[in-house]
């Protein structure tokens, strides 16, 4: 008995769940992350196969159907000029989608750039570089966004541009806080002491610790960048008219005000893709066990 | 024991450190030869640990030279600096913020290896690792698993090998074991003093705690408010303390034996600020014994006899 339990009870070598295994397994039990998840996959599916999935090209005229409401021909009905809104809606997630991924990655990159720097580096640096980012804080983020357009010109590439522009002042001022709280952290003492360099310290020891924080208030702010995409959009300052985005048919619609369903298709999509983000940035946030106020 | 031909293996000379208007660290100075384990005590705030980040030049000193086996530590390049630091280590009071909590174990204990390009090849670092690993009295088999998976103890255990794994001569304990519990305290007391005996190494040992300073240190010295007030062979300073301000922290001690009656000097208020300290001697407010004289100028550590040294200058107390 005793020496069939032998082996059982000798100590195995045993590696445990890395921290981003055990991340991702608390966000799978994550009912309202896991939503979110859902439905950001189903967009950049649609967003990924749209030429496929739509049943129209999204500038194709259907001049026997203009403001035509949903129909079996048209599920989602068609505008005024006669393209299908559903198409549209589709390929519509394309760009949305992209507006978002590239901003939020610009400005994850500049301002987490300047965060660092500010936060590790301190003194003369961090003052100068965070009285820049309270400067651009100091503008209503529409109207920097606004400023930043009327400066480059109205196209896709400068609202996005402008988007992550408006977000850097944000991703500077949590990755300083998060860096500036890290690296008093005797962890980050012991490897200075042990002779590590510069990057060894802000690779392996600062950034893992922020990366979490940083990763959910990405996700969160990616709901705000759509949000303020459709708002530019609306006031005609994104993608030039033939690119469907869903602010801009929100904007067309606008005129149209008996076709509601010119309005609510992309309208409900902003609605669903913005909830979605925050949903899946909350199951980050406790998956990741992060505190981050919104 | 220490190697007894009198040359410093740190010399540590008039250091000071400010931090703004408050001056944590005044005029010290002090010697250690190889192998000597010097004990540091004091209140909080007295600058107990400020001292021990200087020595490492983990913070840059105000004014004033640490010299370590002949080499000035202030005159080094941030690179040289860097490949000094394999010879001098720290561990630090609290295992649970010392270890970083998205490394594993036998990461963080081969990090020390890779930095300084010891051991080249990984197969190799990792059984240094397991080799370290038991010798603080972990099982090998931990090396995978993360910090937050161990108790106290066996985390400050992974701290120690941590600075142990590139062969150190030099280990600044800073309140080591004054975050731990009673009994696992005896181990790691026990484990650093067996480590410092078979390694020979060099310890500035801090700690608040008189009773494991005179357990492990050779000599002592005692810091008030940034500067040394007494400094001496552990056994002398412990039987007869010199300074006013070593004698109060002595009879603080609390006595197994009920029976006994001691001398208790219990002291007047509180620690002074740094950032305002009171002219002269900076424990004469507290002090039982001062006289007007005390206030004219700060008293000058000077030697009571050729091992033992006091920064008073009352002479007819003993």
């Amino acid at each position: 008995m005793s020496q069939s339990l032998a082996p059982a009870l000798a100590i195995r070598e045993t590696r445990s769940e890395s921290r981003f295994v055990t991340a991702a397994r608390r966000l799978l039990h994550h009912r309202a992350g896991m939503c979110g998840l859902t439905v950001i996959l189903v967009i950049v599916i649609c967003a990924a196969f749209a030429p496929w999935l739509a049943p129209y090209d999204p500038a194709e005229i259907d001049y026997d159907a203009m403001i035509a409401p949903p129909s079996w021909l048209h599920p989602l009905g068609t505008d005024e000029i006669g393209r299908d809104i559903l198409s549209r809606v589709i390929f519509g997630a394309r760009v949305s989608l992209q507006i978002v991924f590239v901003a939020i990655v610009l400005s994850l990159l500049v301002g987490g750039a300047i965060g660092l720097a500010s936060g590790y580096v301190g003194g003369r640096t961090d003052n100068v570089l965070m009285r820049l980012m309270d400067g651009l804080l100091a503008f209503p983020l529409l109207v920097l966004a606004l400023g930043v357009i009327a400066v480059l010109g109205p196209d896709l590439i400068n609202a996005i541009i402008a988007l992550a522009v408006v977000n850097v002042p944000g991703f500077a001022r949590l990755v300083r806080g998060q860096v500036l709280s890290v690296r008093e952290r005797d962890f980050v003492q012991a490897a200075r002491a042990t002779g590590a360099g510069h990057l060894r310290i802000m690779v392996v020891h600062v950034w893992p610790s922020v990366a979490g924080n940083v990763i959910v208030y990405a996700s969160l702010r990616a709901s705000a960048v759509l949000i303020t995409e459709s708002s530019l959009a609306f006031l005609g300052l994104g993608a030039t008219p033939p690119t469907p985005t869903w602010g801009q048919m929100l904007a067309t619609a606008m005129e149209y005000w008996s076709a509601w369903w010119m309005s609510i298709f992309p309208g409900l999509a902003i609605f669903f893709a913005a909830l979605a983000f925050n949903f899946f940035g909350d199951g980050l946030r406790d998956a990741l066990d992060v505190r981050i106020g919104e | 024991m220490p190697d007894s031909s009198g040359t410093a293996f740190l010399a540590v000379d008039a250091l000071r450190k400010s931090f703004g208007p408050v001056r944590a660290v005044e005029n010290v100075a002090f010697t250690l030869r190889r192998g000597e384990v010097m004990g540091l005590v004091g209140e909080s705030g007295s600058g107990k640990t400020t001292v021990g980040r200087l020595v490492l030049r983990l913070v840059e000193p105000t004014s004033g030279r640490v010299v370590f086996d002949g080499t000035d530590l202030g005159a080094l390049s941030g690179r040289q600096m860097r490949r000094v630091r394999k010879r001098m280590q720290i561990v630090f009071q609290d295992p649970f913020s010392s270890l970083n909590p998205y490394q594993r174990v036998g990461e963080a204990i081969e990090e020390p290896l890779i930095v300084h390009g010891l051991r080249g090849e990984r197969a190799q670092r990792q059984e240094r690792v397991r080799e370290l690993l038991s010798l603080v009295g972990l099982r090998p088999a931990h090396a995978g698993r993360y910090p937050h998976e161990f108790s106290g103890g066996q985390r400050q255990r992974i701290a120690i090998a941590r600075a142990l794994a590139s062969e150190p001569d030099f280990i600044v304990a800073d309140e080591a074991v004054s975050a731990l519990d009673v009994s696992i305290q005896a181990q790691i007391i026990n484990l650093l003093r067996e480590l410092q005996q078979s390694f020979q190494l060099t310890m500035l040992f801090i700690s608040h705690d008189l009773g494991v300073v005179r357990y492990l240190a050779d000599r002592t010295m005692v810091l008030y408010l940034g500067r040394i007030v007494e400094m001496g062979p552990t056994e002398e300073l412990f039987a007869a303390p010199r300074h006013p301000y070593t004698r109060a922290l002595l009879s603080a001690i609390p006595d197994p034996d009920p029976d006994r009656r001691r001398e208790r000097i219990i002291l007047k208020g509180d620690v002074p600020s740094p950032i305002d300290p009171p002219s002269g001697c900076a424990f004469r407010e507290r002090c039982p014994f001062a006289l007007a004289a005390c206030a004219v100028e700060v008293p000058a550590l000077r030697a009571v006899t050729p091992t033992h040294s006091k920064a008073c200058i009352r002479d007819d107390l003993h």
